[in-house]
């Protein structure tokens, strides 16, 4: 981002002109849609998105209007939230047979998770104000996604918060996502559960804000 | 003899190149089948383009997009450094790959371990 972009986003943001537009990014089967479900559901009116345990579930990026986050203190956010599809560097069509589905559906399937995730480093670069971040707590916080796509958003100066999610489980360890990623808030949740999500609203809205 | 092409790029070479070269370069060559090194590795928004270039040249049966390893990165400090696009990240060693060819064994914030096979 350019000196002239910055100073614009600076006089944006003290001015309030626009909503933020928050995307939820992350690599696929990080419950991006599960979180954005839940925000959708606890703050606005409606769930959008479906949720699989077949990754490249969500193939089109989803936008949920004017949602109003209010913290314990009284502050509030008024945001869109972006639920992306998951970024990835490779699509095989077989990984989506391994499901069970058909190879003529899975060909599908890979083409539009294809599209998606061109659709989404889009949204990145031209229309994202914000990013919540979220990784399995589970998997390996290195994975290569998590390392470039920290450095894309990093080199945007936008605002991250880091959700580590899926806490609900035995092997989860948000702390290895705390000690490879420092420089950013981490917040351990499980979207499934809904615990914990509330310490992510109040981040969001510092970060945000 | 059977193998696998390894290309190294320098610094000096990729710090002539537009980002659009670089892109087209190392995806015609991954395509290939070779893997590609690059000392200094691309940008943030170089990487942010790759992503979206890899996607569009997916093929069923084809090409199925590429593995690239590189360490996590680091900040420099400062409010002017952070001010001025392109000042806030050094650009680290990467290697990239076709994804049914390279596979990431261990990754840390200083160590990458990866195993090439041939096709």
């Amino acid at each position: 981002m350019g000196l002239s972009q910055t100073f614009s986003k600076i006089l944006t943001n003290l001015f309030h002109k626009k909503t933020s537009r928050i995307g939820i990014y992350g690599p696929p089967n990080a419950g991006k849609t599960t979180l954005a479900n839940r925000i959708a559901k606890e703050w606005s009116t409606g769930i959008e998105g479906t949720v699989s345990e077949v990754p490249h579930e969500t193939r089109r990026a989803l936008r949920a209007e004017n949602i109003t986050i209010t913290g314990s203190n009284g502050r509030a956010i008024t945001i869109d939230i972006v639920d992306t599809p998951g970024v990835t560097t490779k699509i095989d069509y077989n990984e989506f047979i391994e499901y069970g589905i058909a190879r003529d559906e899975a060909i599908d399937r890979a083409r539009e998770a294809t599209e998606g995730v061109a659709e989404a480093m889009h949204w990145l670069r031209e229309d994202i104000d914000g990013v919540i971040y979220m990784m399995d707590a589970t998997a390996d916080p290195f994975a290569q996604v998590n390392i470039m796509m920290v450095g894309i958003i990093e080199s945007r100066h936008l605002p991250v918060v880091i959700a580590a999610n899926k806490t609900d489980l035995p092997d989860a360890s948000p702390q290895r996502i705390k000690t490879a990623f420092p420089q950013h808030p981490v917040v351990p949740i499980s979207s499934l559960t809904g615990t914990k999500v509330e310490d992510l609203y109040e981040e969001m809205i510092r970060a945000f804000r | 003899m059977q193998g696998v092409q390894i290309d190294l790029i320098s610094a000096e070479r990729l710090s002539r190149m537009a980002s659009m070269e670089k892109i087209r370069l190392i995806l015609d060559k991954v395509r290939d089948g070779t893997i590609v090194i690059l000392e200094s590795g691309l940008s943030p928004e170089e990487q942010s383009s790759l992503i979206e270039m890899t996607m569009q040249e997916i093929l069923p049966d084809g090409f199925s997009g590429i593995e690239i390893e590189t360490y996590p990165s680091k900040q420099k400090s400062g409010m002017l450094s952070r001010l001025v696009r392109g000042e806030s990240e050094f650009r680290r060693l990467t290697v990239i790959g076709p994804a049914n060819q390279l596979r990431m064994i261990r990754r840390d914030r200083d160590f990458i371990s990866a195993w090439i096979s041939s096709r």
